[in-house]
């Protein structure tokens, strides 16, 4: 079985697009302490908003911008519910998940069995979304390490108990996280249907928004940590979609299992080193996933 | 200028009202998006939440609100006490799909020997499959502190993988002509699971969740271990000190609730569902996510939730005959259910008062 490198490594950019896209959103929102379960949610909206605005439109870039929207516009379900009903954030973000995987298998039937319109080629005959995939890591991080608002932001997820005595707006720091995180997801999302199944169907991101949630603890909640985690995981898919193609004498169901497995084991792994290591254990924010209500 | 006030403890009379009003503006809010869409939104609420049990074809869809609520019941039953200790299981979908599996192994693996405890054989089986995908999670949080979310979360995908490799390669029915799935249990007498009075729908399972409705009420309000449940949820650090052991909880918790979704994929194979296919997971574990939080976590709620839930099932399908409505509005609804009442939740833990300003 002859197995060329290079285009693995393609492969392997294209496989890991949707989820850095995704995670590295999360990593925005986990980092202003706000823990979003609904990115499978808002990929799922991108997926199809996305790909019926490339399709009614013929023009894939709108596509992905539409996307964009319409995940921050999903999102911002769950910041309504966190932020100003002060509920519960694991289950807001399976609400969200749960309502936006049924609103797009409703309003998707007229899409079914089309085919989206082909994207040009970018640089090195690599898609454009990869490339901006790409230029978003170090964005990221130098928002996040390098930018007063990336400060703030932190700050707010770090302790916002104290973030709100120095004066900064808890909320609206968090409303505009979730936003980003919704955007991102929608972009993610869009990358499947647009650029790699060329199609929509039903639930057709198939966990990857779970893969990205897992994907920021193996980050230990660092942008660079993000691109690491989504290129072992878009590995573990192309080297899974390559034994299928050679007819290894595995069911192809047991191999298709293979990301999700490799998810588990990252997570144990990862959430073992920082459990027993002996420098001060995880990067995740103080706050991650408390609610705050100012009472002054 | 508005003010939101923290409240001693939660409101009591909230707490029986905001699901009333979450079910209420679901309906309103369900039949605007089907106006929108070109339905007569009266005619749509009434297919969906009166016709089922009312309307012409009753007959055929009362009993279908047992058999829907069953499962749902029984699931929602575990994760409740899960979620009141604030251990996350939102795997039962693949819990559920593993009991099934291994519920119907024993049975296929002794076919067509007929005996009469053939069938308590394949219920536990069921339930310690569904124990078995519970306790992955548990035991990789015990061990490394990984998220069981996440994990649970994970383990239904492979989960679903499973059940598609046994339709197609060891479950598959070497009498089946070459198609994918599994024997059908619903002719094989010693291991099916019938209905037990005529007209009821009313199946094992529906005895299961009945016992568990009443098995998680005492174990809640009356036993050592529910309390510690509930302390653990309120206030863990006082819970330690009271005894509590956060691994045994996190092991009882991802246990139970895997259990009782394992019991509830092994009574809908054996039962309506009839054989393992690559369809045997239909979203009952993650609608019984909702059914839980409707049900206020609490026995006698997810009772109440787990019909109505069922009664969206049975409406959607009905109004999907009749009127044309897309299969997945049924989703939409129960998101947009679960979205309301997390929203209206405020109102139990908050009061709101007007602000005096100066």
């Amino acid at each position: 079985m002859m197995i060329d490198p290079l285009s693995v490594f393609l492969l392997l950019l294209g496989a890991s697009t949707p989820i850095l896209f995704a995670a590295l959103g999360e990593l925005v929102v986990e980092r202003a302490g706000v823990l979003n379960l609904g990115v499978e949610g808002m990929m799922i909206t991108g997926a199809l908003a996305g790909f019926g605005a490339a399709y009614s439109t013929g023009n894939p870039f709108l596509g992905f911008l539409v996307a964009a929207c319409a995940g921050a516009a999903i999102s911002m379900l769950f910041a309504a519910l966190t932020q100003v009903f002060l509920a519960n954030q694991v289950a807001s973000g399976l609400a969200l998940t749960l309502f936006g995987l049924g609103l797009a298998a409703m309003l998707g039937k007229p899409f079914e069995g089309v085919r989206a319109p082909a994207m040009p080629a970018g640089p090195l005959r690599i898609n454009w979304i990869v490339w901006l995939g790409l230029v978003m890591v170090p964005l990221v991080w130098w928002f996040l390490n390098r930018t007063r608002s990336g400060l703030i932001l932190r700050a707010v997820g770090e302790n916002h108990e104290a973030a709100h005595a120095l004066g900064y707006n808890i909320r609206l720091t968090r409303l505009a996280a979730i936003a980003f995180g919704g955007a991102m997801a929608g972009v993610g999302g869009a990358f499947i249907s647009i650029a790699t199944v060329l199609q929509w169907t039903e639930g057709m991101t198939a966990g990857a928004g779970w893969i990205a949630l897992a994907i920021v603890v193996f980050s230990n909640w660092t942008a660079p940590g993000v691109l690491a985690g989504a290129w072992l995981f878009g590995g573990v898919t192309v080297l899974q979609l390559r034994l299928q193609a050679a007819g290894v004498a595995v069911p192809v169901q047991l191999l298709s299992m293979a990301p999700y497995l490799a998810t588990i084991i990252v997570l144990v792994a990862i959430s073992a080193r920082q459990k027993f290591s002996r420098r001060a254990g995880t990067g995740a924010p103080g706050s991650l996933g408390t609610n705050f209500h100012a009472l002054r | 200028m508005i003010q939101l006030v923290p409240r001693q403890s939660a409101s009591n009379t909230w707490q029986i009202a905001t699901p009333l009003l979450a079910v209420l503006a679901t309906m309103i809010t369900g039949g605007l998006l089907f106006a929108i869409m070109g339905h007569n939104p009266v005619a749509a609420i009434r297919t969906i939440f009166w016709d089922p049990l009312f309307g012409m074809a009753s007959s055929y869809s009362r009993p279908q609100l047992l058999v829907k609520a069953a499962p749902l019941i029984l699931i929602a039953s575990g994760l409740a006490i899960g979620f009141r200790a604030g251990i996350w299981n939102i795997g039962a979908e693949g819990q559920y799909i593993m009991g099934a599996i291994t519920g119907a192994a024993v049975a296929l693996a002794l076919y067509p020997l007929e005996a009469w405890w053939l069938f308590p054989a394949m219920v536990a089986a069921g339930l310690a499959g569904g124990w078995a995908w519970g306790m992955i999670p548990a035991l990789l949080r015990n061990w490394f502190g990984a998220s069981e979310i996440l994990v649970s979360l994970m383990l239904v995908y492979v989960a679903q993988r499973i059940a598609a490799w046994m339709a197609f390669g060891p479950m598959r029915n070497p009498q089946g002509m070459g198609f994918p799935g599994s024997r059908n249990l619903q002719q094989y007498p010693s291991a099916s699971n019938p209905e037990l009075i005529a007209g009821t729908g009313a199946h094992w399972g529906v005895v299961a969740a009945a016992f568990a409705v009443l098995a998680t009420w005492f174990l809640m309000s009356r036993h050592i271990r529910g309390f510690h449940v509930r302390a653990a949820g309120t206030a863990p650090r006082a819970a330690r000190f009271a005894g509590v052991r956060p691994a045994v909880l996190v092991a009882f918790c991802l246990g139970l609730s895997g259990a009782l979704a394992g019991a509830a994929g092994l009574f809908e194979v054996a039962g309506p569902a009839g054989q393992i296919t690559d369809r045997i997971g239909v979203g009952y574990g993650f609608t019984a996510i909702i059914v839980a939080f409707l049900g206020r976590l609490h026995p006698v709620g997810i009772l109440l939730a787990g019909l109505l839930l069922a009664l969206t099932y049975i409406g959607g399908e009905l109004a999907q005959l009749t009127m044309g409505l897309p299969a997945a509005s049924v989703q939409v609804f129960q998101g947009m259910l679960l979205f309301f009442l997390l929203g209206f939740d405020l109102l139990t833990r908050y009061q709101i008062r007007r602000r005096i300003t100066a």
